[in-house]
């Protein structure tokens, strides 16, 4: 364990191109990028759909569906196809197939959890809201999401951490990111290495768990209230 | 691509290099058999040590309401951490072994099978649970004969998801060089040999449906009241 506090310490690891900062970058702006993306197609449709009751055990296996998806396999097979293969600006090697993988692994948590929050508020609620002459947008707006708004930031939750995890695993086909300190490191024979890599990736998981339940609690007006 | 360069070498979709190629699987056969082979074994025995752990921590979790929070809290924690780290910190204990990828896989499991067995214990109706102690059962007659099956269809969801999402993660373990269809895959990858990538891939996804299927059918085996009230 001497050997992690060593190479974590020498500070040839925090530099050049291949140096911590620079791949932390890349792995959180990958995960940045893909959750935003996730977001902003998902959350529409999942709103949508919340709204008007539609498709909803769809919606809801849809996460099951994610979790059976290999992602090994779906990162080697888009980064041998046409896209992605060559280098792909601030994201490096195998970067668009990283990319669009992670994207579609942060879609169905977004997407359940939104569906689930906005089709299960309280019907007596909406019925009320409607009553006061609410149209059905300010009824989404102003009653449904503000509701939604816990289970929403659930669903990016577990999409940031599924994001943050594929985007390691990502290092295992040519991919960017962290991960690539944990495969040098067995490339290398290092154990060191491997537990360092893997002390920072798991480690920042954590916090960004932490900080995402934090803001959950922020965001939601019930518990608000009630404190 | 060199046989191209050598007059009269026999074409074929494995020298071409190409996704779908029916060679591959015949001269190949033998290593995917024994990947598959791994792979099965690797999900089986991960999701049962799974279950063996989830179980004692479900029933504590019930017991000391207190110990619920930690116990939630902490699977769910080692949850958060990716499987490539997960397996990299096993290894200073475990070395490069299957048993490495089995814990961790293990570990993930535990998950959603706690969840899972804790909503579906807490689902059983109180007046079930009146009725049974009225009836003079014991507690211990009580979990097993009363509520473990009426939470069996929560149990199995969770043990459901558990397996398929193994098999999905059991791939990673090819870092260690124990996972399954994954240590092919990844060879595969690094030399861009196309058959043997598809078909690796297409091999993993068959075997969570097939292990899918045949939980479903253990389920229905095992509670069929639930069968007769979709009959009626």
């Amino acid at each position: 364990m001497s050997g992690v506090w060593t190479w974590l310490s020498d500070s040839s690891h925090w530099k050049g191109s291949d140096g911590i900062p620079v791949l932390l970058g890349q792995h959180s702006l990958l995960t940045l990028v893909a959750v935003t993306a996730a977001a902003v197609v998902g959350l529409p449709v999942a709103l949508y759909l919340g709204h008007h009751h539609r498709g909803g055990t769809l919606a809801v296996n849809l996460s099951n569906i994610g979790r059976a998806i290999p992602i090994v396999a779906l990162l080697s097979l888009l980064s041998l196809g046409a896209i992605g293969s060559a280098d792909f600006g601030p994201f490096g090697r195998a970067g668009l197939a990283t990319l669009i993988t992670l994207g579609l692994f942060a879609l169905p948590a977004i997407i359940t959890n939104a569906y689930t929050g906005v089709a299960e508020v309280d019907p007596d609620t909406v019925e009320a809201a409607r009553g006061m002459g609410m149209s059905g947008w300010q009824v989404l707006l102003r009653v449904e999401l503000p509701l939604a708004a816990s289970l929403i930031i659930t669903g990016l939750r577990l999409a940031v951490v599924q994001v943050w995890a594929t985007a390691t695993i990502a290092a295992l086909v040519a991919g960017p990111g962290l991960g690539q300190i944990i495969t040098e490191g067995y490339n290398t024979n290092s154990q060191a290495e491997v537990v360092s890599g893997a002390l920072i990736v798991g480690g920042i998981a954590l916090l960004l768990e932490i900080a995402m339940a934090l803001l959950q609690r922020v965001a939601d007006p019930v518990a608000r209230a009630v404190r | 691509m060199i046989s191209l360069l050598v007059p009269g070498a026999a074409q074929n979709c494995l020298t071409r290099n190409e996704w779908v190629c029916g060679k591959y699987f015949s001269r190949f056969h033998s290593d995917l058999t024994s990947a598959l082979g791994q792979h099965l074994k690797i999900v089986v025995v991960s999701v049962l040590l799974g279950l063996v752990i989830a179980f004692p921590l479900a029933l504590l979790a019930r017991r000391y309401r207190k110990l619920e929070w930690g116990v939630v809290g902490a699977t769910t924690a080692v949850y958060t951490i990716p499987s490539l780290a997960l397996f990299s910190l096993l290894v200073p204990w475990t070395g490069l072994s299957e048993t490495t990828v089995v814990i961790g896989l293990a570990l993930y499991s535990l998950t959603v099978l706690v969840r899972n067995m804790i909503d579906g214990l807490r689902a059983v109706p109180d007046d079930v649970k009146e009725s049974a102690i009225g009836m003079g059962y014991t507690s211990r007659r009580m979990l097993f004969a009363v509520e473990l099956p009426l939470a069996l269809p929560a149990i199995m969801a969770g043990l459901r998801v558990a397996t398929v999402s193994a098999v999905a993660l059991t791939t990673v373990g090819s870092i260690v060089g124990y996972g399954g269809l994954g240590t092919l895959l990844i060879q595969a990858n690094g030399t861009q040999f196309k058959a043997q990538v598809l078909a690796t891939s297409v091999l993993c996804v068959l075997l969570a449906v097939a292990l899918d299927l045949v939980l479903v059918a253990i389920q229905t085996a095992l509670t069929p009241w639930t069968r007769r009230a979709v009959a009626r």
